[in-house]
Order: structure tokens, then sequence, then C-alpha cells
């Protein structure tokens, strides 16, 4: 336990002593912020049945910035170690390749969990503000954020597992977009497809980010999507300790 | 403290080594030989648990490499041969971070750390950014790295590569004071280095092994193993047959020079045929205007052992 906390607390060190990181965090926060305001904006036009945990999440503006956070934030977890060599006196001390391929995950994922948290203060402020409850129902806002952390952990797996596969950055990068933005499209399939039959539409609707943040940003929770967020992120690290172990012994 | 059964590692076609065994006991420093792509490194990868050989066995202090991995690794305190290092932690960061994840006790942390950067002189650059670190700081921060759990074993890849002699010298004199109560092996391209400091030298070339023994025995053993070169001015043709006849001698070539000729005798490790030599020159009333005597080197024995196929 005592080497898996040393890895972790390494991992979420340097994720901040990346110069990436805060240009991460800085567009982040503009992004998010601006995504909150033009939420609040739009339903001060018009009376909405949204409420503003949906609006601020589930648009256009939301996805674009969230699917661009994964690759940068799990980029370099391994690529530069595979580049640097230092996988050689990573992986020949005492520690087991279980505990890297988890500590690097944790490492990004407890990132991702930070840029998060200052959003919460939005809320907060609305409520503050206003005198309403942001969310209008707990419910809502709990399901989004659960959402965030469940739809996040998957996506940060996807990511650690092509860094996993490459010695270069930008590849990793490239290929984490690609694979979670092809998953994204596919889940866009469900509105696309209407005339299709139910069964089809059923199966996207099991795997669509899109129609999952909008019933959990709903405070619709079900345990469908939660299996299957947790389910698939296993599955991806269980693939980046075989990439990882087959790239060092091949290295 | 190391035990090498049969050894191979083939990369996709390619054999690396083949059949390695061998064997390094508590205590020893042994030097690991060989011709750049001879299999050093990927045979030190494959000691300290980095990657499995393709057949073989390697025990570590008693404990498997690949049954026990965690248990051997503890034992062992490597440096690899282009010392990675993360650019941007600082030294004592870097140090106590190893330290940690080597098992060392919270409560001893900083006295270790202290220690290691103490015996490699890395005091001064304790709060340094690794990247800011010279090329001979970097590899002094690698040794303090292998050192910081006190190990009993140390596995050094080409721990003075791109150094200066002067750091070479230190690096090297580090080497031997952690030597003692300690096993080590150390592969190196220096080869004075390893007379100086080796109980034992272990010679591969093209995967295999071609010699293993002291340093001595292998000088004493070596068949090139003394060498004897001579001037004279304008000399008889019946010189090479005469130094040739000499006990001791293998054979003799010769070169002109400006006044005369140069004569190279190869000769046995245990010959001393100069005494003779004078001796000739003084009956037969021949100009000698230099003699040499060259011991072999460890480099003579290097070349000897890995030239050809
Ligand atoms: N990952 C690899 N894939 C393929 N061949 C390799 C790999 N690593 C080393 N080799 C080859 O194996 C041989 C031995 O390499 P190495 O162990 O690094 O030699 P040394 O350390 O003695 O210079 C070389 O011919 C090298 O090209
Ligand atoms: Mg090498």
């Amino acid at each position: 336990m005592r080497v898996f906390l040393t890895l972790l607390g390494r991992e979420v060190k340097s994720s901040f002593y990346s110069p990436i990181a805060y240009v991460v965090i800085f567009f982040f926060l503009i992004a998010s912020g601006f995504n909150f305001y033009s939420g609040v904006a739009l339903l001060n036009q018009s009376p909405s049945e949204v409420t503003v945990v949906e609006a601020a999440f589930n648009t256009v503006l939301f996805w674009f910035p969230f699917v661009l956070i994964f690759p940068l934030i799990t980029m370099r977890t391994y690529a530069d170690e595979f580049r640097m060599g230092t996988i050689e006196t990573l992986t020949t001390a005492p520690v087991q390749d279980w505990q890297v391929v988890l500590s690097k995950f944790l490492g990004a994922y407890i990132f991702y969990t930070i840029l998060w948290s200052p959003s919460f203060l939005y809320f907060t402020a609305f409520t503050e503000i206003t005198g309403k409850q942001a969310a209008l129902a707990a419910g809502a806002f709990g399901g989004s954020y659960l959402f965030l952390l469940l739809v996040g952990a998957f996506y940060i797996a996807l990511g650690c597992l092509a860094s996993a596969l490459t010695s270069e950055q930008i590849n990793a990068a490239v290929m984490t977009f690609v694979a979670i933005f092809g998953s994204f499209v596919a889940g866009l399939l469900g509105f696309i497809l209407n005339s299709q039959s139910q069964a089809v539409r059923d199966i996207i609707a099991y795997f669509s980010a899109v129609e999952h943040m909008a019933d959990f940003s709903r405070g619709l929770i079900d345990s469908r999507p939660i299996i299957w967020y947790v389910s698939m992120t296993a599955l991806v690290l269980f693939m980046n300790l075989q990439v990882f172990q087959y790239r060092k012994w091949k290295a | 403290m190391i035990q090498v059964e049969q050894l191979t590692k083939r990369y996709a076609g390619f054999t690396a080594i083949k059949d390695l065994s061998f064997e390094v006991r508590k205590g020893e420093i042994v030097g690991f030989l060989g011709p750049n792509g001879a299999g050093k490194s990927t045979t030190m990868r494959i000691l300290t648990g980095y990657m499995p050989p393709t057949s073989g066995r390697v025990s570590i202090a008693g404990f498997d490499i690949f049954e026990q991995s965690v248990e051997a690794r503890r034992h062992i305190g490597y440096l690899p041969e282009s010392t990675p290092l993360y650019h941007d932690m600082r030294v004592n960061e870097y140090l106590r971070y190893r330290a940690a994840l080597k098992g060392v006790e919270s409560a001893n942390i900083r006295e270790r750390v202290g220690d290691v950067l103490e015996m490699c002189s890395l005091q001064e650059k304790e709060r340094a950014l690794i990247a800011t670190l010279s090329k001979g700081q970097r590899q002094r921060v690698g040794l303090a790295d292998a050192l910081v759990h006190d190990p009993d074993l140390l596995i050094l890849d080409e721990p003075t590569i791109g150094l200066d002699p002067n750091q070479i010298r230190q690096v090297r004199e580090l080497i031997k004071n952690l030597a003692h109560r300690r096993t080590v092996l150390i592969s190196t391209h220096i080869l004075p280095e390893v007379e100086m400091m080796c109980s034992r030298v272990i010679v591969i070339h093209k995967g295999r092994i071609r010699a293993a023994d002291t340093a001595e025995n292998l000088l004493r053993n070596h068949r090139a193993a003394g060498a004897i070169s001579l001037e004279l001015l304008n000399p008889p043709d019946s010189v090479r047959e005469a130094l040739t006849k000499l006990s001791g001698v293998k054979d003799v070539t010769e070169e002109p020079t400006e006044n005369g000729k140069r004569f190279h005798l190869r000769t046995d490790a245990d010959a001393h045929p100069a005494e003779d030599i004078l001796r000739m020159a003084w009956e037969k009333h021949w100009a000698l205007v230099e003699l040499n005597r060259r011991k072999p080197t460890m480099e003579d024995v290097f070349v000897d052992l890995t030239q050809g196929e």
C-alpha cells in the first residue's frame, strides 16, 4: 500500500509539474465558465423546461472542451516514461506492474477531479446570488457530477491505454482523441438513425455518453450506465496492463 | 548472489544472448566486458527483472527473478545504461521518492538520502532540478538512486560512459568505496578500470561467454601475452632469425626505420627475453638504440577475445 501511495503521489505531483497542466486548467476554467454563463443566459431569455444544471452540461459547448481535455491529461502518463527510459528504473524497483498501471490511472483521474472542482463554485454562487437552488433538485446536481466521474474514469483509462502504446505524447493524444470522439459519435447515432428499430436505438443508448448525460443531468440515475462505465474502465485498465508489460518486455 | 543458468534472449528473430551461464559470488566485483552489441545490457535487463528471457533461469540472492520478482528486486541497486531520471524533479525529492518506492522506512529516508548525497558528492546540488545537472552529476544521481535502499547487490550498466577523465576517476573511486560488503556487477568499456577494480571478469561477445576469470589469469593465459620492441641501427640480416630462436619468443616482425630496423617480438606471458637480447647485442656488436618491453594489457586480451566471427 505504501508503495502504491508513493507511486500515486509522484503521479499527482507530476501532473502539476507539466506546463500543459496549467494550459489545461486555464482553458478548462474559461470554457466551463463560459458554458455555465451561456446556460444561465439561455434560461434568462425564455422560460425553459431544462434546469441550469442540464443547460450547463449537455450542450455542444460543454462536450467540445470536455472531449479535448482527456488527451491532454493522459498523453504523458506512459509515453514519457518510455521515451526517457525511466520505465526501466520504475519497473526494476520492487513494485508490481499493476501498481504502476493503477497509480498512473488514478493520478490522472485525481487531476481530472481537481479540474472539475471549481465548477462547483459556479453552482454555489448561482444559488447564493439568485436565492434559488441551482439544480432545483439535488438529484440533477449529484447526477451530473456522478456522470462526470463515471465517464471520466472510462475516458482517462482510454487515454492511459493510448499513452502506453507509444513513446510520443502527440501520438497518444491523437489516439485518445480519436477513440473518445469515435465512441462519442457512435453514441450520437441514436439521433441520426431515428427510423431504425427500437432495439438498435436501445443498444446505442446503452453506451451513448450524450444520452447518459441527458438522463443523469435530469437526476435520472440508472444502474446500467454505471455498470457500463465501471466495467469498461476495468476492461481498459486490464488491457493497459497487458500492453504495458508487452512494451516493457519488447523494449 | 547471482546465478544465471542457460539464459537465452531472442528479439524478433535476432538472438541477443545465447546460453549464458555464470555465477557471481557474494562480495565479488565482477566486470562485464564486451564490445557494443555483445548483449551486456540485455543480460543486465534480465537480471534486474526488467524483461523476461526467452529461456533460462536467474536467481538473485536465492530468489527467482520471475517467480519471486519483488523479493529479488529488493536486493538490487540498478543503474541502467543511459541513467534515466525524471527531469522535472529535484535531486533530493527524486531520491526520497525512490527510497520510499524501494521500501526504506519513512523514519530513515531523510538520513539515507543524506548519506547517499554525501557518498556521491551531491550535497550542493541537493535542491537542483535534475534537468539542470551536467552529465556527470546525473550519473551520480543515478548511482545515489542505486544505493539509496542500501542493496547488497549493485548492477551498473556502463556507469562511466560519457564522463570526462576526472569524473571517471571520481566514479571509479566511489564504486571502489561502495564495494566492500557489497556484490557488484559492472559493465564497462574502460579496460584499465577493470584491472583496477574487478576481482573477476566475464567477457561476452555476440551473446556468448568468451572468458570468465580473474584479470590476472586472463592476462597470464592470453596467447599474445607479452611484447618487446627494439630498434637497431644498420642491423645485419641474421638478426631476425637470432631473435626468433630466443626462448619464450613466439614470433618476430620487422619494419624499417630511418637508419635501421625495428623488431617486434611477441612473447609468452612469463618469458623475460630482454636480458638475453641485451647480451646478444653486446656479443654481436649490434647498435641497439631502443628496447621496450610492453606488458599485455586487458586491451590485448579484450581485442583477442572479441574480434572475428
Ligand atoms: N529491443 C530490441 N529489439 C531488437 N534488438 C535489440 C533490442 N535491444 C537490443 N537489441 C540488439 O541486441 C544486441 C545486444 O544489445 P545490448 O544488450 O544492448 O548490447 P550491449 O549492451 O552489450 O552493447 C544488439 O545487437 C542490439 O541491436
Ligand atoms: Mg549496453
